[in-house]
C-alpha cells in the first residue's frame, strides 16, 4: 500500500541503537463529531478516526483509541525506542472502514 | 384586529420561542463529574488513582476550544518490568468526556503523548496513567474556554 497523501510525518531517517526518537504525525481528516448541524438543521453524521497504531518492524510501539473530541486533522507526537533498522508503520482507521497508512524506513546504527 | 388577537398572537410567538429554547436544552449536555467517574471505571476498573507522576501540559486559557494542544508526560523509566501501559485523557465538560486512550509499551521509550483536542466549554481536563504494576496516577487541570469547539 502506498503512503497516504493525507499523512504528513516528521521522523528521523537515522538513529543510534537505544536512542529515543520523536515521531510527529498529522493526517488530514474532518473528524466530524456528529454534533454539528448543516444549514437545513439536519445533524451531520459522525465520521471520525477511531484508532491509530504505530509499529516498528511489526512490534507495537504505541496505539490509541480516539473519540470525537480529538480535533480535526489530528496531530500527534510521541516517542519510540530505536531498536533495529527497518520500517516504522503508522495506520489510521476511520469508522467508515477506510485505512490510511504511512511506512517510514529508518536506519539504526 | 382588536387587542386580544394581538395578545394571543404574541403568546403564540412566545410559546414558539419557548419551544426553540427547549430544543436547544435537549442538545447533548456536558456530563457531570459523576458520569465521568463512571467512564473512568469502565476504562480502568475500580481503581484508586493517586495524584502525582502525571504532568498535564495544557494552556490555562484556551484560544479556541476546537484545536487545543494537550501533552501528557508521566514519570516512568519505561523498562520491560516497569512502564506506563496506558494514558487516558478525559474532558469533564464535553458531551462525551473520553477524548483519547493511548496504549504504550516499553518500545515507546518515553511515557509522553501530545495531540490536540476539542473543549466544549470551561472545564477540568483529567489525565490518567496506568502503570505496568497496576497503579494508577492522575493529573488534573482547569482550562478556560471562551469559544467552544464541539458545535458548528
Amino acid at each position: 500500500m502506498a503512503n497516504s497523501d493525507r499523512v504528513k510525518v516528521r521522523i528521523p531517517a537515522k538513529a543510534k541503537k537505544g536512542e529515543i526518537i520523536e515521531i510527529k504525525t498529522q493526517i488530514s481528516h474532518d473528524m466530524e463529531t456528529g454534533q454539528r448541524k448543516d444549514a437545513a438543521g439536519k445533524t451531520i453524521p459522525r465520521h471520525i478516526i477511531t484508532r491509530f497504531t504505530c509499529t516498528w518492524n511489526n512490534e507495537p510501539v504505541i496505539s490509541a483509541d480516539w473519540h470525537q473530541a480529538v480535533s480535526a486533522n489530528p496531530f500527534s507526537s510521541f516517542f519510540a525506542l530505536a531498536s533495529a533498522s527497518g520500517k516504522i508503520k503508522l495506520s489510521w482507521f476511520d469508522e467508515n472502514g477506510e485505512v490510511f497508512e504511512y511506512v517510514h524506513d529508518i536506519t539504526v546504527e | 384586529m382588536d387587542s386580544t388577537t394581538i395578545l394571543s398572537r404574541r403568546s403564540v410567538l412566545a410559546s414558539g420561542a419557548a419551544a426553540a429554547a427547549a430544543l436547544t436544552l435537549s442538545a447533548p449536555r456536558p456530563a457531570a463529574a459523576q458520569e465521568v467517574d463512571e467512564l473512568v471505571r469502565s476504562l480502568m476498573g475500580d481503581v484508586k488513582a493517586k495524584e502525582g507522576k502525571v504532568r498535564l501540559k495544557i494552556k490555562e486559557v484556551a484560544e479556541s476550544g476546537a484545536n487545543e494542544p494537550v501533552g501528557v508526560s508521566v514519570d516512568s523509566p519505561m523498562l520491560a518490568n516497569d512502564y506506563i501501559k496506558a494514558i487516558h485523557v478525559l474532558a469533564e465538560g464535553n458531551p462525551y468526556p473520553v477524548v483519547a486512550s493511548w496504549t504504550l509499551t516499553p518500545r515507546s521509550g518515553r511515557a509522553e503523548v501530545n495531540f490536540r483536542m476539542r473543549l466544549a466549554k470551561t472545564q477540568v481536563v483529567r489525565a490518567y496513567a496506568v502503570a505496568s504494576d497496576g497503579q494508577v496516577w492522575v493529573g488534573k487541570q482547569e482550562v478556560k474556554v471562551t469559544i467552544g469547539g464541539c458545535g458548528g
